[in-house]
């Protein structure tokens, strides 16, 4: 990625007003509507399409000089990405950034929703590289948008019928289809099913951004977020059989991580916040050998 | 004991710092300038200009440099300096019966008004290295004479499609009424079923590799449309602002163009005797490849408001318009290799939880 | 069952196709539990109307009403699309001559069978599975074939599954499209045989569209006769085909006695 070396030619935020504007009448719309893809006139942005345009564009619109950005992406605030799009703003917007999802007001994430409960006065915004839940089962952007206008989901149940007759288990791990609002059938973006009851009731406004395919959708507070499921086979969440290793939590998300040659494997918090924190508080909870069981 | 990865700043920071010193190669080799890229590596210039959708040489120059010759890179580069552009206004529609041209070709007629003009193409060069190239510095070919080297252009002539449309043999193509709004991708997203405005305006923005696959397949078969190049032309062509306050057009400049028209076989309807059509391809500067290439996939786009049986990839709007442009395309491709170890972690789970499953159950 | 009106009321029905007519002024009444056949050879505008009486296909002129449960008559083509493909899901089923365009060929026949009660909100995968293995034992597909894919299913056993996908629901009118195009003639009778036990029992109306005398005789209580887009001659099947009165059937009648 190539940067300008000198920022100052450029509008808050990258994005000049006008563009701010129409998204977030875009974000307003959505948020009316929960759960329904707006279609926005998406820009080109500085970094590729696929790496959190969407994402980035909701949040250039929404930020403003008082806000404190927080950027994740697979739940740590170093990942590379992460580093480049917090980056991205600090140069932009000069606001300040944080690791603490605490002190944030704007989160910006990929593939994973923080572990703290967030608060009514929070705004957590979604990378999103493919909005459309029916997209696998209907290729057409015509067709898709006719059953979403018509409420004609059969075909998302016949998914789940398939993993069950066939594997005995809904199978789909992450990006997980949920009706919002009970109405619209919404792809959570690729975050692990584990999260998606956290979408559900949340006190923040939760805000989706796919760039490439233009779309922006969204979950306001406090709104019924439900995954679907069958009434005998109701959704579950992952469970691990280890701690982590560092903070010894059993109650988040784990990484898996090869430590050697020979295929040892240590299990970490995926959210480095939740974890450093809670290491911080009380150290050593649990030692390595334990956590490895 | 681990220690959660930090250092992804240093990292990236480190990554700039190698990819600065491996543009510039290696410093004992003169750097390439501007100019040099603008002059020299002038087909590579326009491309970027035409899929980057801005008409600015020094900055596609640029573009290049930075993007180390990676023109997808360039076109990337353009793009996102582009979008944060002031719009300032729309010019009138151009005139390319207007052109100044420096080459014209007609595959339909031995002969047109204005006649055959070969211009600076690659057409007819056999493609044997010539190895004098390699001798930099030394001027060893003989200079040319003034006027080869520099003929005057053509004056604008008829396009042969004129010609043709006005015997009626060709269907006209629909005018837009001064009232209509004209599609603007760079603003409203697409949506389909897209308009002609719409379609012709991704495809000048699409991927030339992508459209001449597509163009291709067209011609083997897949949504065979029957094209003859009717007129390919290139050159000059005036740009013209209409300001409120005045009763005339102002002249603000001229861009140069390579417009490619496709006359293509229609069988005809009920209402509509049998007649021509047109597909249309255009694209700044030298662009020849592209503007045919997109000429044949406008056409075979048209398929369906003409009445066609639509079901080769090249007919199908959604396939084309969706998967045409390279920065989306690019985009998408490679952000595979941004971290998926949540995702990967949760199919994992599943993974193992299902053999387990299968294992008991063969127990 | 018995009603006062008809299921199926078509006025008038006439569809072009440019200037040329699909079909020509047809009116018809369906009663609850009637089959009628259309016969005629390609060309003569069976499709068509078939089309435009499954409201897939709009009339240039004339109207077609349908009798709604707990909403009595509607006309077809002033139902919004939301109304419509409702209707087509819930209360009408259609199957087509090729198992290809009435089936989902990538999922298993459990799920053909499961997918119009999911779409029609049932939630509970354990009767789902009851009902498709119910309706596989009906239309008399082994039921150990729930979770094989339709690919790996002989061309009847396609047909016969499109047939429980469509039924499942419990619809009151279905459409067919030459259901017995394209197979075997022992093949053919088994599944007219199917189709007449499952029709009398459900007491459903039926839109039968065939090319094919024998099958109408075996299935239609009613017969229309088209050519050239016009029905030229309606009755009581055995009497249509026992004692043709128009030219044109004659001659089909006729054509099929030769063969």
């Amino acid at each position: 990625m190539s940067e300008p070396s000198d920022t100052a030619g450029y509008n808050f935020a990258y994005l000049d007003e006008q563009t701010k504007r129409m998204i977030r009448r875009a974000i307003l719309k959505a948020v009316a509507i929960p759960g329904y893809q707006v279609p926005f006139g998406g820009r080109e942005m500085p970094m590729p399409h696929g790496w959190g345009t969407g994402g980035i564009q909701v949040t250039a619109s929404i930020i403003g000089r008082d806000d404190t950005l927080k950027v994740i992406d697979q739940g740590a605030d170093d990942t590379t990405n992460a580093v480049s799009i917090r980056s991205f703003f600090a140069k932009t917007t000069g606001v300040a950034t944080t690791a603490r999802t605490e002190e944030a007001s704007v989160i910006q994430t990929r593939h994973r929703f923080p572990e703290k409960p967030l608060r009514a006065d929070q705004i957590l915004v979604f990378q999103v590289p493919i909005p459309e839940p029916l997209r696998w089962l209907e290729p057409r952007e015509s067709e898709t948008r006719k059953m979403h206008a018509l409420g004609e989901y059969g075909i998302m149940h016949v998914r789940l019928y398939e993993d069950i007759a066939l594997l005995g288990r809904i199978a789909t791990a992450y990006d997980y289809p949920v009706r919002v609002n009970d109405r619209y059938i919404m792809r959570p973006s690729p975050i692990p099913k584990f999260d998606n009851p956290k979408l559900d009731n949340n006190p923040a406004l939760l805000l989706f951004g796919a760039g490439r395919e233009k779309r922006i959708y969204a979950v306001p507070p406090f709104t019924k977020v439900k995954s679907l499921d069958f009434d005998d086979h109701p959704f579950e969440v992952q469970t691990w059989d280890h701690a982590c290793t560092l903070c010894g939590a059993r109650d988040s998300f784990l990484d898996e991580i090869v430590t050697d040659d020979l295929g040892t494997r240590m299990y970490a918090c995926s959210d480095t916040d939740y974890c450093a924190d809670r290491r911080e508080a009380a150290p050593q909870t649990v030692d390595a050998s334990e956590a490895a069981e | 004991m681990y220690v959660a990865v930090k250092g992804g700043e240093r990292a990236i920071a480190a990554a700039h710092q190698l990819l600065a010193e491996e543009r510039r190669g290696d410093p004992a080799v003169p750097e390439l300038s501007i100019a040099q890229i603008e002059q020299q590596m002038s087909l590579a210039v326009d491309r970027v200009m035409s899929e980057g959708a801005l008409y600015d040489r020094d900055l596609a120059a640029l573009a290049i440099k930075q993007a180390r010759g990676d023109l997808v890179e360039a076109i990337f580069l353009i793009r996102a300096y582009r979008t944060t552009l002031p719009r300032l206004g729309y010019t009138l529609p151009i005139d390319t019966g207007r052109m100044a041209m420096r080459r014209r070709i007609s595959a339909t007629f031995k002969d047109v008004p204005g006649g055959q003009v070969l211009g600076p193409t690659f057409d007819y060069t056999h493609r044997l290295l010539d190895f004098t190239l390699a001798a930099e510095g030394a001027n060893v070919s003989p200079p040319q004479q003034p006027s080869i080297n520099n003929p005057a252009p053509i004056p604008p002539m008829p396009r042969v499609t004129d010609i043709l449309a006005a015997e009626g043999i060709l269907a006209p193509e629909v005018d837009i009424d001064a009232g209509d709004t004209i599609a603007d991708l760079t603003r409203e997203p697409l949506a389909f079923p897209a308009d002609r405005d719409a379609r012709l305006q991704a495809l000048a923005r699409a991927d030339e590799g992508f459209l001449l696959g597509l163009g291709y397949s067209t011609q083997r078969g897949y949504g065979r449309s029957h094209p003859f190049a009717g007129e390919i032309r290139m050159g000059a062509v005036s740009v013209e602002i209409q300001p409120e306050e005045l009763p005339f057009p102002i002249d603000i400049g001229e861009v140069e163009l390579t417009e490619c028209q496709m006359i293509n076989q229609f069988k005809g309807t009920a209402e509509t005797p049998p007649q021509f059509t047109r597909g249309y391809g255009l694209a700044f500067c030298q662009g020849e490849r592209k503007a045919m290439a997109m000429a044949l996939v406008d056409r075979s786009l048209r398929a369906a408001e003409l009445g066609e049986t639509a079901d080769s990839p090249a007919q199908d709007a959604e396939f084309v318009l969706c998967h045409c442009d390279n920065l989306e395309a690019s985009g998408f491709v490679q952000h595979l290799k941004l971290p998926h170890y949540v995702d990967f972690q949760a199919e994992l789970g599943t993974l193992r939880t299902l053999r387990a499953e299968r294992r008991e159950a063969a127990e | 069952m018995t009603s006062d009106r008809p299921l199926l009321n078509v006025q008038n029905v006439s569809h072009y196709y440019g200037d040329r007519a699909g079909c020509l002024d047809v009116s018809v009444d369906l009663w609850p539990g009637e089959i009628i056949g259309i016969v005629g050879e390609s060309g003569s505008g069976k499709t068509t109307l078939l089309n435009c009486l499954s409201a897939r296909l709009q009339p240039t002129a004339g109207r077609i009403f349908y009798d709604q449960r707990h909403r009595g008559l509607v006309d077809l083509y002033a139902l919004s699309e939301a109304e419509r493909r409702f209707l087509i899901r819930t209360d009408w089923g259609m199957v087509h001559q090729n198992p290809r365009d009435g089936l989902r060929l990538g999922v298993t026949a459990g799920a053909n069978i499961g997918e119009r009660l999911m779409a029609v909100g049932e939630r509970h995968y354990g009767q789902i599975r009851d009902k498709a293995l119910d309706w596989l034992g009906r239309v008399e597909i082994d039921t150990a074939r729930i979770d094989d894919l339709p690919q790996t299913f002989s061309g009847g056993m396609q047909q016969r599954l499109q047939i429980a996908r469509n039924l499942v629901t419990g619809p009151r009118l279905v459409f067919m499209d030459e259901p017995t195009g394209g197979l075997d003639v022992s093949v053919q009778a088994r599944l007219l045989d199917l189709l007449r036990g499952l029709v009398t029992r459900l007491h459903l109306s039926v839109v039968l569209v065939t090319h094919d005398l024998a099958v109408v005789r075996l299935l239609a209580h009613r017969l229309m006769v088209m050519q050239r887009g016009r029905v030229v001659e309606s009755g009581l099947t055995d009497q249509v085909l026992d004692d043709p009165q128009h030219r044109y059937t004659q001659l089909l009648v006729s054509s099929v006695l030769q063969a």
